[in-house]
């Protein structure tokens, strides 16, 4: 479905991702794992068009991606939440949600997709009238997943889903995200929660220095001796 | 100094007042979503002017009437300069944006104002409309018939584009790149788009004010730099992010300087608004209605 090609990303002088492959499958969750700054944001960025790579390509369904603005790439069904939330601080929740219908496409089907949002996050349905910025942590992340939702992706990406939660909210926002891909949705996520990220996978990328430097089913990776020592903060002896 | 003559002064202030309040809202609005401080906004405004006095001594055209085709000419203005050039600082960075938008914009004021010499002479023009002498009384007080349907005018501008920035899809485009222009490209809003529309609006507002002041005072070339400092003078009062505070400071601002003029005379009369300019930034630097800082 998104098949990423050789991809490498530079910030003026500095380069960031290099010569980056990878595949994600329709149906699939795909995980990215690796420390700090090891490009997995610039990589985000790369697929939804914030950030144009320097070479290589990104494939999704055939089109090409990587020379869209990111209005057209969330046209075509590619949508992320970006690291930090980024909600709409100012504006109403509701407000957030229609707006992440803007597309022509979702824009049609925005009401039957705010029932399906509310539906899976009913605390948005409840504080539809807050300004946004009020909300605590755990619901911004929430209405930042609605938001995207509301845009009907046919994948979605999430970068650092769980920057800055509570572990009972982390568990929540997991759940959901397993649910929404059993109901079809691929889902790429790329986390510092190595270990949570791994469990949700069905495959996983390991990124260090903005290459990639391992992959393998999420179960493999978690019972990896190297992982586990890099990673999952476990000591083996 | 007689109650009277105060109000009465007060209330020609607040009639000068509402065209700041529409100049400034244009300025702002622009500064707020595209990061892009056009100091030619008062050269746009000396263009929409000029659009009310020729579409006047050409073709008869009521002022109030010539409104409304000042808006869209103006509007097509924007969109053509933003196009040929403000697109191109749109590209840096914030901060190198706002410097550069400086530059670029002082060296289109001047083009303008030179260009509108040569068209229109440096002559100062103005719209003498066969009812321009009418006035009501109340209290003992002068309402000129005039002034009141441009300050009447100029809340209507203002309400309508607080409706269409709260309700329509283009107006929460908007507000949503003015807040957080990735998270509203992520969105699937068309950035460019948007920037381009919001700079028309911002130059159709500016057109308005020109034809309010054009029913009211003198046109000249050289009107634009006093108006820029004034729309900015209203924005530092008002704050970012709040059309109707940029309406009420222009409001607050004329009043202000009617009141001066009673008191110390019309020789510092533009003093008055920098004074409160740098009070503000010293004692209030989020602006009287501002939301603080981002």
């Amino acid at each position: 479905m998104l098949t990423v090609t050789g991809l490498a990303a530079d910030y003026g002088d500095v380069r960031a991702v290099w010569d980056v492959s990878l595949e994600v499958a329709a149906g699939e969750i795909v995980a990215l794992i690796g420390p700090n700054g090891a490009g997995k944001t610039t990589l985000m960025h790369c697929l939804a068009g914030l950030h144009r790579p320097s070479a290589g390509s990104i494939d999704f369904d055939g089109a090409a991606l990587h020379t869209l603005a990111p209005h057209h790439i969330v046209e075509r069904g590619l949508v992320l939440v970006p690291e930090g939330r980024h909600i709409f601080a100012s504006m109403r929740v509701l407000e957030n949600l229609e707006i992440g219908a803007f597309s022509a496409r979702a824009r049609r089907e925005r009401h039957a997709t705010l029932r399906w949002v509310y539906e899976i996050f009913p605390i948005l349905k409840e504080r539809r009238d807050q300004v946004a910025g009020t909300l605590s942590g755990g619901q911004q992340q929430m209405l930042a997943i609605g938001r995207a939702l509301m845009g009907l992706p046919r994948i979605l990406l999430l970068d650092e889903p769980s920057l800055g939660l509570a572990p009972l909210v982390v568990r929540d926002i997991f759940a959901v995200l397993r649910s929404i891909n059993a109901r079809g949705l691929t889902v790429v996520l790329v986390e510092q929660n190595a270990r949570q990220a791994l469990q949700l996978a069905n495959r996983a990328y390991i990124l260090e220095q903005g290459r990639v430097v391992g992959q393998g089913s999420g179960a493999a990776l978690l019972a990896d001796v190297s992982v586990q020592r890099a990673y999952l903060g476990l000591v083996t002896a | 100094m007689n109650p009277q003559a105060i109000a009465q002064n007060v209330i020609f202030g607040l009639f000068v007042g509402g065209n700041y309040g529409v100049a400034a809202a244009g300025l702002s609005l622009v500064f707020g979503v595209l990061r892009v401080l056009n100091v030619a906004h008062g050269e746009l405004l000396m263009l929409g002017g000029y659009v009310s006095f020729w579409l006047f001594t050409l073709a008869g055209v009521d002022p109030f009437v010539s409104v409304l085709l000042s808006a869209p000419v103006l509007f097509a203005v924007g969109l053509g300069l933003h196009r040929g050039l403000f697109v191109y600082v749109e590209r840096l960075e914030e901060e190198t944006r706002i410097k550069n938008s400086l530059l670029v914009s002082f060296g289109l004021g001047l083009v303008l104002q030179n260009l509108a010499q040569w068209a229109w002479t440096a002559d100062e023009r103005s719209v003498n409309t066969a009812y321009a002498g009418g006035s009501a009384i109340a209290f003992g007080l002068v309402f000129p018939y005039t002034r009141l349907a441009s300050l009447a005018l100029g809340c209507l501008a203002i309400v309508l584009l607080d409706q269409v920035l709260r309700r329509t899809f283009l107006g929460k485009a908007i507000r949503a790149t003015a807040e957080d222009w990735r998270a509203a490209a992520l969105a699937g809003i068309d950035i460019r788009r948007t920037y381009l529309l919001t700079f028309g609006i911002g130059a159709a507002l500016a057109g308005i004010a020109g034809s309010l002041v054009s029913i009211g005072s003198t046109v000249a070339p050289t009107l634009g730099a006093a108006w820029t400092l004034k729309a900015l003078v209203v924005i530092v009062l008002a704050g970012m992010g709040s059309i109707f505070g940029a309406f009420l400071a222009g409001l607050l601002l004329g009043a202000a300087e009617a009141i001066s003029t009673l008191f110390f005379g019309s020789t510092y009369r533009e003093v008055v608004g920098l004074v409160l300019f740098l009070l503000v930034l010293l004692i209030r630097p989020q602006g009287l209605f501002g939301r603080g800082s981002r």
